[in-house]
């Protein structure tokens, strides 16, 4: 037993060993990668196929949520780890990465070949001081589901733009749910953001202060309407018994059921309730009698910026092969490999042209209404120190029913100045 | 036989240091390659990076901001101090310790003596029935509990909605009386079982003369059991509480899965790792669990000093003499 243990150990090293020295030749490249359905592994693959021994791609799990990806490439990259080749990063997150230089800088030319379509929205969170530092790979946004079943008996036109108010009063009347994210966790500042950013407002004053400068403007009249509006749901019980821990997935689960009318979401929504619908998780027709339109307005005659998501490629400071991680890159991002991710893994594209793919077209029938929502969507607050401003906010505007127009805004403010001053604790 | 060690260890201490004997000199070299690399390897994984935080704990230091790094000596420990938050999380720190030790100590007291009296056939299937909830992974069981109770996904609201103040719409974890309630009640099943089983040594040390001598006496058996039973035990219990405080004070697995501070359920190993995790603020995440750390030597101090807790014999010396009459 021991003897042939020994010799599979033995003829173990002596493959390893082989196979070591075999690849000695081709630069491995690792891209830590955030979860998904298998897209980035297969797109990995797929690259290292096509570079024909240029380099390989091996990827490296990251966790399940953005804050903790953030966290690990952040160590990370302080303590100087040269593993970081590729990197998928959140785009809230890119400017804490980008001001110590903890990126290496996007080659002109990689930046021209990868931006020539890139959807306005996707393209601001991947800059940073007017600079490309990452290369947009895919854009998220948030769009307006509906029941069409529910806007019928109401009698709202949705082919007409809507605002928060109209579908409250909708979902009041009714007596239905609301779909919003009333956790305490980052979906929050998404909305919060979104809110402010749709009456053409921000929630920074100057993005480029330090932390001793730095302000934040939601002690305004956009602060107040976006805290009415998630007051008035949190007041009312719009969002449902469990809004305080309703996040993303918790609440399309509110919008299948019979009591769900409307709900602000990121696209992959569409393929989970299908899947549920097909399945027999949920009752089969749930699908028909869902709608979509652009993220609901704040004020009537303002276009809405809805919520920016996704993910943009980095390559880390200390990387061995910059270069080569670069080329990895381009082959990564080509609007065919965004299609097709979008297809398999529900994650929209960053390129225009990606959506004139006939699969998406096919797969996707809000794909139109996603790219519009991507062409005007507005990113989260861009500073380094975006996390203290994202949990300041999460804190203060949970739960939904404390939620005072006149007080909330004025205090996550003063919170926030606070914090960044180092005179309290967050 | 726990008198005669003490006696010669006084002894040793008030006379001259006898010259030692080659026996004593060798004994002494064995004994340090056996417990050296153990001593080394204890300093290099505890000592140094106290001392590191310690000293980390004095700066203003952000790991995404490596340039703009300065000393402030004591500033990140007066910004917690003074302020509000800090002592909240330190008071829901404190609560939880206090009422789960408490809760434990009962119950643990209990389990330890259906042990102790149970049949003997039936002894192994019990101890090991009541020791299962100890030997869950505390994450796994945070887990567990968080699925129970959570609204969404959770059984509890429908199985015991016949009880007053719960229904289908009770959200567990979104107050702070019923969230913190929640923790205390996974932390206290978790780990009841290490207190019971604690007291149960104690329990078998107790010698049984001096219950039937008692029971000769006339005493009932409420007066044995506070009158003979527990003075004997004084030292395994004031152990266990020690290191159930000690435990529970260092309490992160259970609020970090099931509230992650939410309803302001926050504690201190939990801001620890807030400011040093999240914010990448290593100075005054260095300088919470620095005040963590000596939150825990201060327990400690005050049950070997004050208690008297010989945490090497698992007695102390009142107990000693107490036993020995």
């Amino acid at each position: 037993m021991k003897a042939r243990s020994a010799g599979a150990a033995a003829a173990a090293a002596v493959l390893l060993l082989s196979g070591c020295g075999g690849e000695d030749e081709v630069p491995t490249l690792t891209w830590y990668i955030n979860p998904d359905d298998g897209g980035q592994e297969a797109l990995a693959q797929q690259c290292t196929e096509e570079a024909d021994g240029a380099y390989q791609i091996q990827t490296s799990l990251l966790p399940m949520d953005a804050p903790a990806q953030r966290e690990q490439l952040a160590r990370r990259l302080a303590a100087g780890d040269s593993s970081l080749d590729i990197m998928s990063i959140d785009p809230p997150f890119i400017p804490e990465l980008a001001t110590p230089g903890f990126l290496a800088p996007v080659p002109d030319d990689v930046a021209e070949r990868t931006t020539e379509d890139t959807l306005e929205g996707a393209l601001a969170g991947a800059m940073w001081e007017d600079e490309l530092v990452t290369v947009p790979f895919w854009a998220n946004t948030q769009i307006l589901w509906y029941r069409e079943s529910v806007v019928e008996e109401a009698g709202l036109d949705m082919d007409e733009p809507v605002t928060w108010e109209q579908i409250i009063d909708v979902a009041a009347e009714e007596e239905k749910y609301l779909g919003i994210q009333g956790v305490r966790e980052e979906s929050m500042t998404v909305w919060v953001n979104a809110l402010v950013e749709s009456q053409d407002e921000s929630i920074l004053v100057d993005p480029s202060a330090t932390a001793e400068e730095l302000e934040t403007n939601l002690d305004s009249e956009a602060g107040a309407n976006a805290a009415r509006i998630i007051s008035r749901i949190g007041e009312e019980g719009l969002g449902g018994p469990g809004v305080a821990s309703m996040d993303e997935n918790q609440s399309m689960l509110l919008f299948q059921r019979d009591d769900g009318s409307f709900m602000v979401n990121w696209p992959f929504v569409w393929a989970a309730i299908n899947a549920a619908a097909e399945e027999g998780n949920i009752d089969a027709d749930i699908p028909d009698d869902i709608g979509w339109a652009l993220y609901p307005r704040v004020d009537a005659d303002t276009p809405a910026a809805p919520p920016l998501g996704g993910i943009n490629l980095g390559v880390g400071a200390e990387s061995e092969h910059p270069e080569l991680a670069y080329e990895a890159i381009e082959c990564i991002v080509t609007p065919d490999n965004q299609a097709e991710y979008f297809v398999t893994n529900g994650n929209p594209p960053s390129a225009e042209s990606a959506f004139d793919d006939s699969r998406v077209e096919e797969e996707f029938p809000m794909a139109d209404v996603i790219r519009d929502a991507l062409d005007s969507a507005a990113p989260r607050p861009q500073t380094p120190y975006y996390n203290e401003i994202s949990e300041s906010i999460q804190g203060q505007f949970t739960p939904l029913s404390g939620v005072d127009e006149d007080t909330t805004p004025a205090l996550t403010d003063t919170y926030i100045v606070e914090v960044l001053r180092g005179e309290r604790l967050l | 036989m726990t008198a005669i060690p003490r006696s010669t260890k006084d002894q040793g201490r008030s006379s001259k240091k006898p010259r030692k004997s080659d026996r004593t000199k060798a004994e002494i070299r064995l004994g340090w390659l056996l417990a050296g690399p153990a001593f080394f390897v204890m300093m290099a994984v505890t000592a140094y990076p106290i001392a590191q935080a310690t000293f980390d704990s004095l700066f203003s230091f952000r790991l995404t901001a490596p340039d703009e790094r300065s000393f402030v000596f004591l500033d990140n420990y007066l910004l917690l101090f003074t302020d509000g938050v800090f002592w909240r999380i330190f008071g829901v720190t404190l609560l939880i310790t206090v009422v789960t030790v408490a809760v434990e100590l009962v119950l643990g007291f209990a389990l330890a003596l259906v042990m102790h009296r149970a049949l003997k056939s039936l002894r192994g299937i019990l101890r090991t029935a009541i020791l299962v909830p100890y030997g869950i992974i505390t994450v796994v069981s945070a887990f567990a509990w968080f699925y129970m109770f959570d609204i969404n996904s959770g059984f509890v609201n429908s199985w015991f909605s016949w009880v007053p103040g719960i229904d289908a719409d009770l959200d567990w974890f979104s107050n702070f009386g019923t969230a913190v309630t929640v923790i205390m009640a996974s932390e206290i099943w978790k780990t009841t079982p290490f207190i019971a089983l604690l007291l149960l040594a104690g329990l078998a040390q107790v010698p049984d003369e001096l219950v039937e001598a008692a029971r000769v006496d006339g005493a009932t058996k409420v007066q044995q059991f506070t009158r003979v039973i527990i003075p004997n035990m004084k030292a395994a219990i004031m152990v266990a509480v020690l290191f159930r405080a000690l435990d529970a004070f260092r309490i992160f697995d259970n609020v970090f899965i099931m509230t992650a501070g939410d309803a302001n359920t926050e504690v201190l190993a939990l801001l620890a790792y807030r400011q040093s995790i999240s914010r990448l603020e290593i100075g005054l995440g260095s300088a919470v669990s620095v005040v963590l750390f000596i939150c825990v030597l201060l327990m400690c101090v005050l049950a070997v000093k004050g208690f008297r807790v010989d945490l090497a014999s698992g007695t102390d010396t009142s107990g000693k003499k107490e036993g020995g009459k």
